[in-house]
């Protein structure tokens, strides 16, 4: 074992012990001793398990993980009369268990191709992280109000997706892509129009780039008093969020193709807008899909930071700040979970394309 | 002199443009307002539609030519639609320093008189500088533990194969919440615990900051080559070795390059951490007063003032690290 499995082992030992001196009757109820012992089970097959070549015992992993989880979760109250400790020991050794699931998953060499690892791993990871907070939240019985469980969320997502949808639609489909697409076009298209001089090129570059790490964000409120409360001060937020990331890259991007290349060009004849179509825009998408993929992000934060100073009676963050008024978390999580779905499903959309379109360039080739 | 004509001249040409093209904005902005309060007075305007009052971009630019006379009026509204970069200035000088502070009345036998520390300063708590204080100190405190958790997730990316391949697209995932819709939450559920004021704040700001810090540093303690790394074998240099000697100096000039983006966007999750707390001190508290009571000069105010904060602290990574890559050997991303 590493010093880091020891240190875990150590760790977990700790809980334990103290979860035995917290218990008032000490480990003498019944349901005390099969707690406890089922904390230690799960301690020490965590930790010794992996000494057998976790590899083969992946599976088997998973099956005591599924197998114990209900333990907690089931029965009047779940942890919720266990000695605070004990609960404590078997979250922690639940999911180091958990952990070293994935890890054997890694390990494993037979099984599986490395592209399906290389899907399945996260999502397994990501499933345990939810189980973690599952548990966490019903069996240490944390109040709906400071977090509610992740199958609460879910039954609210699924119970009120027309509202989600019009949400979405108000904040996403309007302000975010319309803001993205204008906030980009007018970015790439000053980088081209600069490109031809050098003096404003020197110019614009540092304001730009400082422009680029201001709070931008705090615009907002300014937008929505000149727009009103429609997309339209959504989009104008986004445009400026986007803006400057955009013509940076750009004309970082466009100074990318190198003397070699630029003086062939030359050697064919080629004019101004030949050399800059067939050699330095290509040469440049890197970087500017290096800014496509900044600003998805950013993008669905300003409009829904742009809801908060004022919008119609739907949308994103409209809903985030009215909900969490009334303390019902539940929804303001689905709206969440809505969100980190839609600038995920964007980011990954824009590398895709980023893949097919840039499929030559290094960073794009497998790893060898 | 090189340098001047080389960068300083281009820069200044571009800011004086920026500014002039501000003036002529608020003009454009400004001019519906004076030309209806002319009309309520009883003058005669010019108006491009003489029917109805639509304060559109067309109009707004016809009443321009049509009325020249009241163009210096659009320059000194006190709540106007789009200020000017002097009225902006002039805001930030008397919030910062013209509030009257450490005053006490004291008697004396002619009557009374204000205490002698009296005067117009920054030190007090109206004072912008005061709010900006109180959103830097969350923006260092942020910064600080992002760049740690940053660091520490990195080095458990690039040493432990699983790490590697199940945190980086949760990390990736992470950001993809918007950030000031988990702020509200962050707020509540620490002050469950306890927690009040600059922890909330700094922990929006470190969950923003931290990402970058990921980034950059994987891709630095990745970038010693395989040539250099059977280096270190052949000297039997045990991992941690590995690790201080060669992986950890060849990640400066990336780790410094990410504290650059940190660095602002954790003053951008200071800020956002301020709107929904109550509003009580901050920058974002600005902000939104500003807002609330349609005081449009206090909201522009503290959002310049925060654009210069935002430089200055970025400038100030910058400086840090041309110090310590010069100490390290010049070494540059």
């Amino acid at each position: 074992m590493t010093w880091f499995q020891w240190l875990l082992f150590a760790l977990g030992c700790e809980r334990f012990l103290s979860s035995w001196e917290m218990r008032p009757g000490g480990l003498t109820g019944a349901d005390g001793t099969w707690i406890a012992a089922l904390a230690v089970i799960v301690l020490c097959l965590a930790v010794f398990g992996r000494r057998e070549g976790p590899e083969r015992y992946a599976s088997i992993h998973w099956l005591i993980l599924a197998g114990t989880a209900p333990f907690a979760t089931a029965g009047a109250g779940g942890m919720g009369d266990w000695p605070g400790n004990a609960a404590l020991a078997f979250v922690t050794g639940w999911w180091l268990f958990a952990w070293l699931a994935v890890d054997g998953m890694v390990r494993a060499r037979e099984g599986m191709s490395q592209r399906v690892k290389a899907l399945l791993v996260p999502f397994a990871f990501g499933l345990s992280l939810l189980a973690l907070w599952e548990l966490t939240v019903t069996g240490l019985g944390i109040s709906p109000i400071l977090l509610p469980a992740p199958s609460a969320i879910w039954v609210t997502i699924s119970t009120s997706l027309p509202i989600l949808w019009t949400d979405f639609k108000e904040t996403f489909l309007q302000g975010v892509l319309a803001g993205y697409a204008i906030g980009c076009i007018a970015g790439f298209m000053v980088a081209i129009a600069i490109d031809r001089s050098p003096f404003l090129q020197r110019g614009l570059l540092p304001i730009g780039n400082l422009a680029a790490a201001l709070p931008i964000v705090g615009i907002a409120p300014i937008m929505v008093k000149w727009f009103g409360f429609g997309w339209e001060s959504k989009a104008g937020v986004v445009v400026l969020m986007t803006f400057f990331p955009m013509l940076v890259n750009t004309v970082a991007g466009l100074a990318a193709a190198d003397r070699m290349q630029r003086d062939l060009m030359r050697t064919y004849a080629a004019s101004y807008p030949q050399t800059l179509i067939k050699l330095r825009l290509p040469a440049a998408a890197p970087f500017i899909f290096n800014a496509l993929k900044i600003n998805s992000t950013l993008a669905l934060i300003g409009a829904i930071v742009a809801e908060f100073f004022g919008s119609p009676t739907q949308g994103m963050g409209f809903r985030i700040n009215t909900e969490a008024g009334k303390m019902a978390l539940d929804m303001v999580w689905a709206e969440i979970a809505v969100a980190a779905l839609a600038g995920s499903a964007f980011y990954g959309a824009v590398t895709l394309i980023e893949k097919a379109a840039t499929f030559w360039h290094p960073s794009q080739r497998r790893r060898g | 002199m090189s340098w001047l004509t080389r960068s300083a001249l281009p820069v200044a040409v571009v800011l004086a443009a920026i500014v002039a093209l501000w003036y002529a904005g608020s003009v454009v902005m400004n001019i519906s307002w004076e030309v209806d309060q002319a009309k309520r007075a009883g003058i005669e305007v010019g108006e491009p539609a003489p029917d109805g009052f639509t304060d559109t971009w067309f109009p707004r630019f016809s009443r321009v030519i049509l009325n020249p006379d009241l163009v210096p009026g659009t320059m000194t509204q006190e709540r106007p639609v789009l200020p000017t970069p002097g009225q902006v200035w002039h805001e930030i000088w008397n919030t910062s320093f013209g509030i009257l502070a450490d005053c006490e009345v004291e008697t004396t036998e002619e009557g009374w008189e204000l205490s002698s520390a009296c005067g117009r300063f920054f030190t007090s708590k109206r004072s912008l500088v005061y709010h900006a204080g109180v959103t830097l100190s969350a923006t260092l405190l942020g910064f600080g533990m992002g760049i740690v958790l940053g660091i520490l997730i990195a080095v458990g990316i690039t040493h432990n194969r699983a790490m590697d391949m199940s945190v980086m697209p949760w990390v990736i995932a992470s950001q993809t919440i918007p950030i000031l819709a988990v702020a509200p939450m962050i707020i509540v559920v620490l002050n469950a615990v306890g927690l009040q004021g600059l922890i909330p704040k700094a922990m929006i700001s470190m969950y923003l900051s931290f990402f970058p810090v990921v980034v950059g540093m994987v891709k630095g303690l990745r970038s010693p080559d395989a040539l250099q790394l059977d280096q270190m074998r052949t000297w039997n240099a045990s991992r941690w070795q590995v690790f201080w000697k060669l992986r950890w100096p060849a990640s400066m000039p990336f780790l410094f390059a990410s504290m650059k983006v940190a660095i602002a966007i954790s003053l951008v999750g200071a800020i956002v951490g301020e709107l929904p707390t109550g509003a009580r001190a901050g920058i974002g508290a600005r902000l939104l007063v500003g807002d609330q009571f349609g005081d449009i000069l206090k909201t522009w105010g503290a959002l310049i003032f925060a654009a210069f904060m935002g430089a200055a602290l970025v400038a100030l990574v910058g400086l840090a690290q041309r110090i310590v890559l010069r100490r390290s050997g010049g070494a540059s991303a």
